[in-house]
């Protein structure tokens, strides 16, 4: 079995709406010092040995990731 | 000579298609219902993939549904030309699908954006509202994923091209299509305002998207 762990985020240049109200209501709280917060996705994927690296990458292109919006970045966990 | 056959796509979580197919036989056209499984579309003069939220907007608004058996099938209809309009989370499968350039991104409020709104009609090749160009029309909105996104070289080849086809008044993007034309995505839902029993919003403005597309049809018939 192997174990990957896919980072979807957004593309810097796309505005988040999500990450600037967080960070917003953050500096409510009184936490300073923010100066950038983005929130993204995080798939946890469990795949039998054979899945290769490509085909997940192909995963991400196809689907898991808009590639207009978004980047992604692919961890093997073990 | 007017009685055209829509097909209206639908996915599970679609919600708009009953209010479609009322427009469509309201404005004295057939409307059928076409399950996203099928594979066959020929047999109609225009498709449409109406709102609503198809597989609970799970992943992003229109990606599951983008990977539908019938999506291969709207491709081919939309290569040879034929008419396919998007509304709203239609739209949005039409962007995830590839059939239209950008995406539809959460909108910068966080909130559902649920009124009616003036848009301006560029001048455009789009099949869908070509005949309508530099008018006002005024329409409802209902989204929450709806602010037009493509990079800046896509969107100067886009409007070089007459493929943006509708703007709000502070200019936005609310509707783009294909560069042929033929295939057409909005936000704005012309179904919810052909009628004056649909209630607040101006009869016909709607009515519009439908009935020009009717022309267009009446002319490559």
């Amino acid at each position: 079995m192997k174990h990957y762990n896919i980072y979807v985020t957004s593309k810097p240049v796309i505005y988040d709406p999500a990450g600037r109200a967080s960070e917003n209501t953050l500096a409510k709280l009184g936490f300073s010092g923010i100066e950038r917060l983005r929130i993204g996705k995080f798939i946890e994927m469990q795949c039998a040995d054979d899945v290769s690296l490509e085909s997940i990458k192909q995963m991400c292109d196809q689907l898991l990731a808009n590639p207009v919006l978004e980047d992604f970045r692919i961890e093997i966990v073990d | 000579m007017s009685d055209f056959r829509f097909g209206i796509v639908v996915f599970p979580g679609t919600n708009c298609e009953q209010d479609v197919a009322h427009a469509v036989r309201w404005l004295g056209h057939q409307a059928e219902y076409i399950w996203h499984q099928d594979t066959t579309v020929s047999q109609f003069d225009a498709l449409v993939l109406p709102g609503g939220s198809s597989y609970g907007n799970y992943l992003r608004p229109g990606a599951l549904a983008a990977a539908s058996p019938i999506i291969a099938a709207i491709s081919e209809y939309a290569a040879q030309g034929k008419p396919v309009l998007g509304i709203s989370n239609g739209f949005q499968i039409l962007t995830e699908a590839g059939l239209l350039p950008g995406a539809l991104q959460q909108n910068a409020s966080l909130t559902h954006i649920c009124e009616t709104l003036d848009f301006y009609v560029e001048k455009t090749v789009c099949q869908w509202l070509q005949l309508a160009s530099g008018t006002m029309i005024s329409l409802p909105v209902s989204h929450g994923f709806g602010s037009y996104y493509a990079d800046a070289a896509t969107l100067i080849q886009m409007e070089s091209n007459g493929q943006i086809v509708l703007r709000d008044t502070q200019a936005r993007i609310a509707a783009v299509c294909n560069e042929q034309g033929n295939v057409f995505g909005m936000m704005p839902h012309p179904e919810r305002a052909c009628e004056v029993l649909a209630a607040n919003h101006p009869a016909g403005a709607g009515g519009t998207v439908f009935s020009t597309i009717v022309k267009h049809l009446e002319v490559v018939r």
